[in-house]
């Protein structure tokens, strides 16, 4: 539990880091700044829906569906469809 | 008493660097790239794929290549890992409405903002405000999770 706890640990290190720096070496995009709201809220939203739900993009899509774990197809599918509404509304309906 | 495996720490970290740099080159990393795949609805406009930006499917479909071959061989060919005492699986098999409703609520935040959990911490360096606002009240929503489903 404690080495584990140690590797969680240095991998979230690892891509914190790595993430600076290759987005340094590579480049992105820069993004015009958003409602602080509506990141707050998604923010709020995407954790309590990764830890209710026991996973995100991450665990239920690369390693769950490599699992074939049907729990992990379900909420792929699942926050596909949830994500592909919320894109069509807020993108279509509303812009 | 356990021993202090090195190698596991140190593979640890290198694994994050290697997944930071996965999500930065794919660019999951950007959130207009990601809403642009979500928005399905783009299909319909002008000449397929319209305003629909399907590229980000071959990050998922190439990383799920990679981990079902790869979890199918490393479950028949080792009984344990090398640097820790056992493959850690997760137990639940049966799809209840928590998972359901959790991935529901995480599916509409990734849709708002476009961040999912590993990018946002990827780019929490170089993505300015917009990025820690989201970042804390992801960690925020997570911790107040985990409390609340203690009882």
């Amino acid at each position: 539990m404690r080495r584990s706890r140690h590797g969680a640990g240095l991998f979230l290190l690892g891509l914190v880091l790595g993430g600076a720096v290759f987005a340094r070496w590579l480049g992105v995009p820069a993004m015009a700044m958003r409602s602080p709201l509506l990141l707050v809220g998604a923010g709020l939203l995407v954790g309590v829906g990764t830890v209710l739900g026991s996973g995100c993009t991450s665990g239920h899509g690369v390693c769950g569906l490599g699992r074939r774990s049907v729990r992990s197809l379900v909420a792929v599918l699942t926050f596909m469809g949830t994500g592909a509404a919320t894109v069509f509304v807020t993108q279509h309906v509303l812009a | 008493m356990k021993r202090f495996a090195p190698a596991a720490i140190a593979l640890s970290f290198i694994c994050g660097l290697l997944f930071a740099a996965a999500l930065v080159l794919s660019g999951m990393t950007q959130p207009a790239k990601v809403m642009g795949f979500l928005n399905f609805w783009g299909m319909t406009q002008g000449t397929f794929p319209g305003r629909w930006d399907p590229t980000l499917a071959f990050v998922m479909g190439g990383a799920v290549a990679v981990t079902l071959v790869a979890f199918a061989w490393i479950g028949r060919a080792f009984a344990k890992p090398w640097l820790t005492d056992a493959f850690s699986q997760p137990l639940r098999k049966h799809v209840d409405a928590k998972l359901v409703v959790g991935a529901a609520l995480f599916g509409v935040g990734w849709g708002l903002a476009g961040y999912c959990p590993g990018p946002a911490l990827a780019s929490i360096m170089s993505g300015g405000a917009d990025v820690w606002l989201f970042a804390v009240a992801m960690l925020v929503g997570m911790l107040a999770t985990r409390y609340a489903m203690r009882y």
